[in-house]
């Protein structure tokens, strides 16, 4: 048996990966939600968030800018693909996005390669968030602590803006009934625009954040889309609150597992997802039959 | 254009003889002979991923595990446990994914629509990484190695795989009795109903039919092709590389589908031919040969949906042609 002190730290560990999976469940989620499109570019878009964050931090020196500016371009990089590409398949079969945004991700990554080369890059931490902070009980890297403050003010953020602006309203209504909504005589074409550069931004920014853990490397967003499906899943799609609990498990999951049977890490995800299948087919806050 | 259109619906009337009047003198067509039986082997592969796809509705993105599982499961049997026998390999690989289409399905048929396709592709995440770990009977990251190349023997009859076009003819007698079996699926009542909850799922429902049975067999009938696929690919390379259970695998049997025609008899070879020559010719000038099939198939899925064979047959029959 390990010790407290280790195991505290594995769990620590565990939130951090959690909150980024977090991150990436609900800009997908959102995304889906509202226009019922995978998007599986999502893994794409946050490897680029973490290329375009080296990038800035070359040019501008500054953490803080990259820290800005890199999920904006990749929001940016989201508009066009939903205003030239994907707005072209709906009224298509939901496959088609995911389709399409397959082949986009292909695209993408090995674009990174030519552009950035096949090795990977590092992104150091700002210097203020180098050390580590003492907890009293441990000692945790700075830097990680700062991710999860971050992500969870954006949390918040997104929270209010859903739940107490009119945008929010709008979005919340178009992804419950989108036919009754125009009906109201609202554009939903610009909220989907809106909306898939904010979710797609939210990738960038998970990119970005990620970036000084384990580097920019441009498979790096293969696997973590493919547990973000998982975190859904479990969570239950179109669920926000079903996102943040299933993303903090399925990170729990991984930490604990890398703890007591490192092997077993990677498969655990999807045991957890097979048995939520079994038993909650709809995901822990999904309800069933939404969006089938 | 019409002629080519006429030739298409001439092949559309006659699938089966078609296929084994063509890939009878395919290898003599192509610049080289491996490419021969790749399209072969491909072209079957696709041909079961297109039974579930195209016929059946249901889009998975995690083919990769059926056909690792065939060849895993010949590997395994001929390499490992010394089987010593090609037919007793071949028949493991067919169980092993069978047996995995069984299981994988049922899991992956307790969501529908587009939850489908991600379950797919999670427990196939799930077989590489299960692969990767159990080294011992797999190889692990360093593939499963020296599968024996046995000689076939029917009765008194020998038959070496061996040689390049030896091995042709073996995949291609093998992979015609599968285009005869799906051609027989297809026209059965229950092929009718496969092509009925593609095109409308509730109504089935509504018509008295346990959809949800017609689907699972429909996953594990698409699983066993994509197994025998494997397995045949697994005794012309003579090793199991991982990568055949990676996610890229499944994605390559997901493009070669929909270039050449979801849903269309020929559909897949016609893909798999075209993906197999991009990928051949294009890796002689650029690494990066995935960014041109990336946009390529991009640009299917937004402006030629219905893929190559789709487009040129669908003028007389529509989607469900040839």
């Amino acid at each position: 048996m390990p010790d407290l002190s280790t195991l505290l730290a594995q769990v620590f560990t565990g939130l951090v990966l959690g909150m980024i999976y977090v991150l990436l469940a609900i800009g997908l989620s959102l995304i889906f939600g509202l226009m019922t499109v995978v998007n599986f570019a999502h893994g794409a878009l946050f490897m680029l968030g973490a290329y375009f964050g080296v990038f800035l931090l070359t040019y501008t020196k500054s953490f803080w800018v990259a820290l800005i500016v890199a999920p904006l371009m990749v929001g940016a990089l989201g508009l066009l693909m939903e205003r030239f590409l994907i707005r072209r398949l709906y009224g298509r079969s939901p496959d088609d996005p995911l389709l399409l945004t397959f082949g986009l991700s292909l695209i993408l990554v090995e674009g990174v390669k030519v552009i950035w080369g096949k090795i990977g890059l590092t992104l150091d931490p700002p210097r203020a968030l180098a050390g580590a902070v003492d907890l009293g009980f441990m000692a945790f890297p700075a830097y990680r602590l700062f991710l999860v403050v971050v992500i969870v003010a954006v949390l918040v953020g997104l929270y209010l803006f859903l739940g107490r602006t009119n945008i929010g309203l709008i979005i919340r209504a178009g992804s419950r009934d989108p036919l009754m909504v125009r009906a109201l005589g609202i554009d939903l074409s610009r909220i989907w625009l809106l909306v898939f550069g904010l979710g797609t931004a939210l990738a960038g920014l998970a990119g970005i954040l990620a970036g000084p853990m384990r580097g920019a490397y441009a498979e790096m967003g293969v696997t973590m889309v493919i547990e973000s499906f998982v975190v859904i899943v479990v969570g239950g799609m179109g669920s926000l609150l079903g996102a943040v609990v299933a993303g903090l498990l399925i990170g729990q999951v991984v930490g604990l597992t890398t703890l007591f049977v490192p092997k077993l890490a990677e498969i655990m995800v999807f045991v957890v997802m097979a048995v939520v299948l079994l038993v909650r087919p709809s995901g822990l806050f999904g309800e069933a039959g939404l969006l089938e | 254009m019409s002629a080519l259109r006429s030739i298409a619906g001439a092949v559309g009337a006659h699938p089966v003889l078609a296929f084994w009047v063509f890939f009878a003198f395919f290898p003599f067509l192509v610049p080289n002979r491996s490419l021969a039986t790749q399209v072969l082997i491909f072209g079957l592969f696709a041909l079961g991923f297109n039974l579930l796809y195209g016929y059946t509705g249901l889009l998975s993105f995690g083919h990769a595990a059926y056909y690792g599982l065939g060849a895993y499961g010949t590997g395994i049997a001929l390499a490992k446990l010394h089987v010593g026998s090609l037919w007793a390999g071949l028949g493991a690989g067919l169980l092993l994914s069978a047996a995995g289409g069984a299981v994988i399905g049922f899991f992956c048929l307790r969501r529908r629509g587009i939850y489908f396709a991600m379950l797919t592709l999670a427990f196939a995440q799930l077989l590489y990484f299960t692969g990767f770990h159990l080294a011992d009977w797999t190889g692990g990251d360093d593939g499963l190695r020296g599968i024996p190349q046995l000689t076939l023997g029917l009765g008194p009859w020998k038959y070496s795989i061996e040689t390049t076009l030896g091995f042709y003819y073996f995949s291609y007698v093998l992979v015609g009795l599968a285009v005869a079996m799906l051609k027989r699926i297809l026209d059965s009542p229950f092929g009718a109903v496969l092509q009925a909850i593609r095109e409308n799922g509730s109504r089935a429902v509504a018509c008295g039919y346990d959809v949800n049975r017609v689907k699972h067999l429909s996953f594990v009938f698409s699983a066993c092709f994509a197994g025998l696929a494997g397995a045949l690919d697994a005794l012309r390379l003579t090793v199991v590389p991982i990568e055949s259970l990676y996610w890229t695998t499944s994605g390559q049997v997901v493009m070669m589908t929909l270039l050449g025609g979801a849903g269309t008899f020929f559909g897949p070879f016609v893909g798999a031919a075209t993906y197999l020559i991009l990928e051949e010719r294009l890796s002689l000038f650029t690494e990066s040969w995935p960014i041109v099939i990336g946009a390529i198939f991009s640009a299917f899925v937004l402006f030629l949906p219905k893929g190559i064979w789709g487009t040129l047959t669908g003028g007389i029959h529509g989607r469900q042609s040839a």
